[in-house]
C-alpha cells in the first residue's frame, strides 16, 4: 500500500448525502477480476446520461472542479461491501474523501487502499460547500500525522479521529495482511484451545 | 455486569487484542462468491501466500448468474469469466464449491443456513454486506470488502474494531398482513438508513421471537440497511429445530452437546447495551417504500412526508424526484408493471409459500410481469415438491432459476428504465434495478397482491 502523510489540494463538492455505493460504482461494472480500471465507471450513472454522454451539472463534469479530495455528504459508502467503491475512487485519482460520516464498510476498505477517510463536523462541510461555490480553487489541508484538517486561508480547522493502528499502517503503507500472517503461531495456538471445534 | 449475546461471542473469537479494542478476530465460516473473491485470490497469490483453512470456506455463484438455462453456457462474456474464474480458483485450492447446476447451489445467505453451514456462535464473513442475515442463528455475521476476504483466506482472521451494541426490542403480536418484512422496514423507517452506523444490532422482544428462523433471517439481513454491521437473535427452539436435520449441521451427540453451549448464547439480564430502542408490535403495518434508501418508508396506507428542514432537504427531494413521486401523495392505487419476488432477503420457502397461499386461484393484472427466483436450487426443487409452480405458473407468475437477479440487476434481470418494480429485495437506491429503475421495497405479501391487482393495494382489505 502506499504511504501518506500530507495533503494540499482542491476538492471536488458533492453535497448530497447517503451517498451509496451503487452510486459510487453500479453494479453492472463489478464484472472485472482485477482491481484496475474502475475510475472510468465512477459515479457513472450521475456523470453520464443513458446514451453516455456526460451530464454537465455533475460535479466530476465541471472544469472548474479538480483534486484528489472529494468532499461529500454525510453518510458516504452505505450499501454494499463493494470494495470496488474504493477501488473506482483511487483508480480516478482520489486520496481522500471527506464527509461528516462514513458507512462502516466503506471506510474499512478505504483505509485498506491508502485512500483516507476523514470524519468532519456539518459545520465543516456546510462551510466548505459555501465556499468552494463561490471560489471553485479552495484549497483543503490533511495532515495525517497531526490529524488536522483545514480549509487553506481560513480559520476553519478540526482534529479528525483515526485509529492509532491505521494511521501507523497508512503512515508506513503496512498492509493488515502482512500483520495477520505473522500471528500464525498466535492463530494455531488459539484454534487448538478453541471449545466448539466446527 | 451481565455481558450482551454479541460480547460473549465475540469475547470467544478474539485471538488478540492489539490496542484500543483493535482485535486480532478468528472466522470460523468463510463464504465466497464470484464478485468479491477473484482480486483476493490474486493477492494472496502475488504474495505467495497459502490458504490457511481451506475447509472453512464454502463457494457458490449468484450474484451474476443467468435465471434462465443455467444449463447452459453464460451468454454474457464478461460474466461467464468472472464463475469460470470462480470454478478455477476453488479447483486449484480444493474449496467446496458449489457451483451452477449443483443441487445446493444458490445465494450465498440463503444455502449457508439451510444446508447446516451456519450454527449458533459462529463468526461468519463474506465479501457481501448482507451477511449480516445469519445472525438470526445467533451468530456473529458481517460484510467484509475484498481486501479483507483476502486477509481471512490467508490467516482465517480479521482486524477489527468492536462495535457498539445497540438492542432493538419488538415485543407484542404482529397483526395481519404484517410480515417479517414489515417489522424490519418499520425499524429502518424509524431509525434511518444511518441510525445503525457503528453498532451491532440484537433484535429481542416476544414479536421477533415469534418469528420462524426464515422471518428472523429477513430482519436480520436488512441491519445494514441501517448502517449496522450485522443483527443477531439470541438462539431458542426455534433455532435447534431449524437446524436438526440440515445436511452439514452436526447431529446426534455432537448436537446434543452443541445445543447445551447454544443455550447460553443470549444476553444476560443485566447487560447493558450503548443504546436500546423499544417498539409496539402493535404499531407495525404493512410497509412500503417512496424514496432511495431503505429508510424512506412508509406503512402502505400514509401519505409520502413533507421534505425535511434538515441538511438532508437536498437528498430527499432529489429521491422523490428520481422516483417522480410527491410528498402528500398516497400510493395506493399507483399502477404498477413490475414484481420481482427475490433476494437473500425474501425468497426462501417460507416465503414463495406466503405468495402461492395468496396467488392461489387468482390471476395477475395484464399489465404486470411478475417474476419468483428462488433463493436456492434447494428452495426451487422444494416448491416444485409443494407444487408451487404449478399455482405461480396458473396465475401468471414465472418461477426462474436461483440467484440474486433483479435484486443489484448484474445479469439479465433489469427493470426498464423510468418503470416502478415492487421489490421483495433490500435496496431502493437509484438504478439498483437497472438504469433509471424505480424500485419500491416491501413484503412477498405486498407484492403478490399488486401483482393481482396491477397497482399497489393495502392487502389487508384483502385477507
Amino acid at each position: 500500500m502506499k504511504k501518506f502523510n500530507t495533503l494540499i489540494s482542491t476538492a471536488i463538492p458533492l453535497p448530497i448525502s447517503d451517498i451509496d455505493t451503487d452510486q459510487i460504482i453500479p453494479a453492472r461494472y463489478l464484472k472485472s477480476t482485477n482491481r484496475e480500471g474502475f475510475g472510468k465507471h465512477l459515479f457513472y450513472d450521475w456523470r453520464f446520461d443513458n446514451n453516455g454522454k456526460q451530464n454537465p451539472d455533475f460535479a466530476l463534469n465541471q472544469a472548474k472542479y479538480s483534486g484528489e479530495i472529494l468532499v461529500a455528504g454525510k453518510n458516504f459508502g452505505c450499501g454494499s461491501s463493494r470494495e470496488h467503491a474504493a477501488w473506482s475512487l483511487t483508480d480516478y485519482g482520489f486520496n481522500v474523501i471527506v464527509s461528516s460520516f462514513f458507512a462502516d464498510i466503506f471506510k474499512d476498505n478505504a483505509l485498506n487502499n491508502g485512500l483516507l477517510p476523514v470524519q468532519v463536523s456539518e459545520q465543516f462541510l456546510t462551510s466548505f460547500f459555501d465556499r468552494v461555490s463561490k471560489d471553485s480553487s479552495t484549497k483543503i489541508k490533511v495532515d495525517l500525522e497531526n490529524q488536522e484538517i483545514e480549509i487553506v486561508g481560513t480559520s476553519e480547522k478540526e482534529n479528525f479521529q483515526i485509529s492509532a493502528y491505521k494511521k501507523e499502517c497508512l503512515m508506513n503503507g503496512y498492509d493488515d495482511i502482512d500483520y495477520l500472517v505473522s500471528l500464525k503461531e498466535e492463530i494455531e495456538l488459539y484454534e487448538k484451545n478453541k471449545v466448539l471445534t466446527y | 455486569m451481565g455481558k450482551t449475546l454479541f460480547d460473549k461471542v465475540w469475547e470467544q473469537h478474539v485471538v488478540k487484542e492489539i490496542s484500543g479494542g483493535i482485535n486480532i478476530l478468528y472466522v470460523d465460516l468463510h463464504l465466497i462468491h464470484e464478485v468479491t473473491s477473484p482480486q483476493a485470490f490474486s493477492e494472496i497469490e502475488e504474495r505467495g501466500l497459502p490458504l490457511f483453512r481451506k475447509e472453512k470456506m464454502i463457494a457458490t455463484a449468484d450474484h451474476n448468474v443467468p435465471t434462465i438455462n443455467q444449463h447452459l453456457e453464460i451468454k454474457d462474456d464478461l460474466s461467464r469469466k468472472q464463475v469460470q474464474k470462480l470454478g478455477e480458483n476453488c479447483d486449484k485450492y480444493a474449496i467446496e464449491y458449489y457451483a451452477l447446476g449443483n443441487d445446493y447451489q444458490g445465494i450465498v445467505h440463503v444455502i449457508g443456513p439451510e444446508l447446516g453451514y451456519t450454527l449458533p456462535g459462529k463468526t461468519i464473513v463474506c465479501g457481501d454486506s448482507h451477511t449480516s442475515t445469519h445472525g438470526a442463528f445467533g451468530a456473529i455475521a458481517f460484510g467484509i470488502g475484498t481486501s479483507q476476504v483476502a486477509q481471512v483466506m490467508a490467516s482465517q482472521c480479521l482486524i477489527q474494531t468492536k462495535p457498539k451494541t445497540m438492542r432493538i426490542t419488538v415485543d407484542g403480536e404482529l397483526k395481519k398482513g404484517v410480515l417479517a418484512k414489515d417489522v424490519i422496514l418499520y425499524i429502518i423507517a424509524q431509525l434511518s438508513a444511518d441510525g445503525g452506523t457503528g453498532y451491532f444490532i440484537e433484535y429481542a422482544g416476544s414479536a421477533i421471537e415469534s418469528l420462524s428462523m426464515e422471518g428472523r433471517m429477513t430482519v436480520c439481513n436488512m441491519s445494514i440497511e441501517m448502517g449496522a454491521r450485522g443483527g443477531m437473535i439470541a438462539p431458542d427452539d426455534t433455532t435447534f429445530d431449524y437446524i436438526k436435520g440440515r445436511q452439514f449441521a452436526p447431529s446426534g451427540n455432537e448436537l446434543e452437546d452443541a445445543i447445551h453451549h447454544w443455550k447460553e448464547l443470549k444476553s444476560d439480564n443485566d447487560a447493558i447495551f450503548d443504546k436500546e430502542y423499544q417498539f409496539d408490535a402493535a404499531d407495525i403495518a404493512p410497509m412500503i417504500t417512496y424514496g432511495t434508501n431503505p429508510g424512506m418508508g412508509i406503512k402502505i396506507d400514509a401519505k409520502i412526508p413533507m421534505t425535511p428542514d434538515t441538511e438532508n432537504s437536498k437528498s430527499f427531494d432529489k429521491a422523490l424526484k428520481y422516483m417522480n413521486l410527491k410528498s402528500g401523495e398516497s400510493l395506493i392505487g399507483k399502477p404498477i408493471n413490475h414484481i420481482f419476488i427475490g433476494s437473500c432477503t425474501n425468497s426462501r420457502i417460507e416465503d414463495l409459500r406466503e405468495v402461492a397461499a395468496y396467488v392461489k386461484g387468482k390471476q395477475k393484472a395484464k399489465n404486470v410481469n411478475a417474476l419468483i427466483v428462488p433463493g436456492s436450487k434447494q428452495v426451487e426443487l422444494q416448491a416444485k415438491k409443494e407444487g408451487l409452480d404449478k399455482i405461480f405458473s396458473a396465475a401468471g407468475f414465472e418461477l426462474r432459476e436461483p440467484g440474486c437477479s433483479a435484486c443489484l440487476a448484474m445479469n439479465e434481470d433489469k427493470i426498464p428504465e423510468g418503470e416502478y418494480c415492487i421489490s421483495t429485495s433490500n435496496r431502493n437506491f437509484e438504478g439498483r434495478q437497472g438504469p433509471g429503475a424505480r424500485t419500491l421495497l416491501s413484503s412477498p405479501l405486498i407484492a403478490a397482491a399488486t401483482a393481482i391487482a396491477g397497482k399497489i393495494i393495502d392487502v389487508r382489505d384483502t385477507l
